[in-house]
């Protein structure tokens, strides 16, 4: 087990790209790290530097205390584990798993016994003689674990391990993985462009986009404090609603405009976010799906401000009802949030032409028609703000 | 109505794809006859008397069918091929082997387990295969000679090993490329080095490579004439193609022995290609990725 800490870690390809950027990190011992982000972000790169395949152009990588800039892949004490498995196709689950130990010239008692113990741990107790083509597209996932598991190595490397698996099992997977860490307490990291592998199953989640790191924190954190507004729009799912909006100062205290909409701003939430130099400004306006509450089959309200909405379209998701309505506000459009959300920026302005679209939950069984105007409830507190220029968070 | 009408169409559907299928199968028919041809004449003069064979009679069949050609070019006194059989498979075997195994090694490192410069140095092997063997037959000799190299088969074999390495490592290369590189990241992770990765990873999931290197190697080394005539210069180390050379008399060229001797020199590349091709092995990737 060991610590590991990125130090300024960069890579530039001969090409003069810049796939990750002064990249610095510290990853605890026993952490289970998920770097997320869209394709091409440098995650994977990150992680290929780690792992000794990729070499790093500057910065330094440390593995619990030692730098291993030049130490080379093999003598980093690092097991990884491939998005397509990369499982030998001439041998045995048995062999493949052996493999490493076997190289390590291993006493062969030693091998057998780890073998099953590792087979045992993952369920491939009965599949020990079949061959990588013979399995399922699970158990060559899991035959892919037990490589890296047996060797009981100081990190565990995961390139995606899940991508390939249907939707079913990769939830499954899923808990199976963080339960199997958990409980060898090897530090992790973990690359997923996936933001709900990335909530559920990291202790911390980093955020990378363009190759820089956008923001390390607890899954929580991250969705309740996204840094700026690539983290906003990239983490949480439906992703957040962004207008932009102004401040502006009413009889008793500060008011955000949504366009016709104005919500007052409680005194302590205007001190705490230090929205004073804000009045009379723009900024963009950042609300979850979860704090736009439409009302509940009694016709009654949460509480807190109203906005008046006419929905466009409904999405039943079983445990509870999106309705996505125009909010006559303009779009908050960046290059951040059409990276971070996958659209281009023109789709957006495209579907967003006459005002911002945005999407608020209602309880399961309320009856909900495209067409109708409700109010949904906000709360204000739950908002968040961003500068437009900078695009980072205002006041935390 | 329906079902009638709809029995038309696939009955004339069917009708179609008969006929294209007889266009198809007849078209291969006449290229079959084409190639076969010669083949026929050979066949027949070699079954012939001494005096019937003649390239005046070469498509009538053998009045007398008889053996004493193939005999006579199996094992006959005059032009006996069989210890030039015995030459050519000394020389092609550990030749056809060592350029397979070189290029092999050579396509490993040049797609798999790179170095700087791969891509150069990968450039000037290739420009081996556009090298005539008549412009390399005399300097080729006199390095020979100057470094005392051993005389007659061995010289050959080299040659041939030198000779065949551009396109045994052209064919290994293209072969690993299609290998993912996860696999030989894998092996890295699990701590493989070069040698242990060529070994326990490429070499096991190499054999169809190997069998089309080996079959194009054996085949032109068998088949090869130019450097063998020219380099081995004693008469007891000349490969078969040589000999059957020398079938051909100055005066009298016994048609029905050579006919026999040709069809003799040219089975071994149709056995390896009997033997060889049923390892053509597919999908010998399977289930390496998540495919």
């Amino acid at each position: 087990m060991a610590d590991i800490q990125l130090d300024k870690l960069a890579k530039r390809f001969p090409n003069g790209f810049e796939a990750v950027k002064e990249l610095t990190l510290e990853i605890a011992e026993a952490e289970l790290l998920v770097l997320v982000g869209p394709s091409g972000c440098g995650k994977t790169t990150a992680l290929r530097m780690i792992a000794g395949l990729e070499d790093i152009s500057s910065g330094d990588l440390y593995i619990g205390g030692k730098r291993m800039n030049d130490v080379l892949e093999r003598d980093r004490d690092i097991a990884m584990v491939f998005q397509n498995y990369a499982l030998y196709p001439h041998m045995t689950v048995a062999q493949n798993i052996a493999f490493s130990l076997k190289l390590a010239r291993r006493p062969k008692q030693e091998i057998r016994e780890r073998v099953q113990e590792t087979t045992r741990l993952l369920g491939l107790e009965d599949l020990l003689d079949r061959r990588p083509k013979q399995l399922s597209g699970g158990q060559r996932q899991r035959v892919a674990m037990g490589r890296a598991i047996i060797r009981k190595p100081q990190v565990f490397l995961m390139d995606e391990p899940l991508s390939n698996l249907d939707a079913q099992l990769r939830v499954h997977m899923r808990g199976e993985i963080e339960a199997l860490q958990k409980r060898l307490g090897v530090t992790t990291v973990y690359v997923t462009h996936d933001q709900i592998e990335a909530m559920t199953m990291g202790d911390r989640v980093a955020v990378m986009r363009s190759g820089e790191l956008q923001q390390v924190d607890t899954p929580t954190h991250v969705y309740d404090h996204p840094a700026n507004l690539f983290v906003a729009g990239f983490i949480g799912s439906p992703p957040m609603n962004l207008a932009r909006g102004t401040i502006e100062r009413a009889d008793d205290g500060l008011l955000v405009r949504i366009g016709s909409s104005a919500v007052p701003i409680p005194a302590e939430i205007a001190r705490e976010r230090d929205l004073d130099p804000w009045v009379g400004r723009e900024l963009i306006v950042g609300i979850r799906p979860e704090d736009l509450e439409g009302p509940g089959e009694d016709g009654r309200h949460a509480g807190g401000a109203l906005i008046r909405a006419k929905i466009d379209r409904v999405e039943a998701l079983g445990a509870n009802l999106l309705g996505f309505f125009t909010v006559d506000a303009p779009p908050a459009t960046s290059e951040a949030i059409a990276e971070a959300t996958g659209g281009g920026l023109e789709e957006v302005a495209l579907i967003t032409r006459e005002g911002t679209p945005f999407c608020a939950t209602f309880e399961p069984r309320v009856a909900l028609r495209v067409g109708d105007e409700v109010d949904v409830a906000v709360d204000v507190r739950r908002f968040h703000f961003f500068d437009p220029d900078s695009e980072t968070a205002i006041g935390g | 109505m329906t079902t009638v009408a709809l029995d038309r169409t696939s009955r004339r559907r069917r009708r179609r794809r008969v006929s294209s299928r007889v266009l198809k199968y007849a078209a291969l028919a006449f290229a079959a006859v084409v190639v076969l041809l010669p083949v026929y004449v050979l066949l027949v003069a070699s079954f012939k008397g001494a005096g019937e064979a003649d390239p005046s009679r070469a498509w009538a069949l053998p009045e007398s069918w008889s053996l004493d050609a193939w005999r006579e070019a199996w094992n006959g006194e005059q032009y006996g091929l069989l210890p030039f059989l015995k030459n050519s498979l000394k020389l092609v075997i550990p030749a056809t082997l060592i350029s397979t195994v070189i290029g092999s090694l050579n396509g490993f490192v040049l797609s798999r387990w790179r170095f700087p410069g791969a891509d150069l140095v990968f450039l000037f092997l290739l420009f081996g295969l556009f090298i005539p063997y008549q412009a390399v037959m005399i300097p080729l000799t006199q390095i020979f000679i100057d470094v005392d190299f051993p005389e007659g088969i061995p010289r050959l074999a080299f040659a041939h090993i030198v000779y065949g390495i551009p396109i045994t490592t052209l064919i290994f290369r293209s072969y690993y490329a299609t290998i993912p590189e996860d696999l030989i990241e894998a092996a890295r992770m699990d701590r493989a080095g070069m040698l242990r990765t060529y070994w326990s990873v490429v070499l096991p999931i190499s054999a169809p490579a190997f069998v089309v290197t080996a079959i194009w190697q054996f085949t032109s080394i068998w088949n090869d004439f130019l450097f063998a005539v020219f380099i081995v210069t004693d008469p007891g180390q000349w490969p078969v193609t040589v000999a059957l050379n020398n079938t051909t008399g100055s005066l009298v060229t016994p048609y029905n022995v050579q006919m026999a001797a040709a069809l003799i020199a040219s089975l071994p590349t149709l056995i390896v290609y009997i033997l060889l091709g049923r390892y053509f092995m597919r999908g010998l990737m399977a289930g390496a990725l998540k495919g």
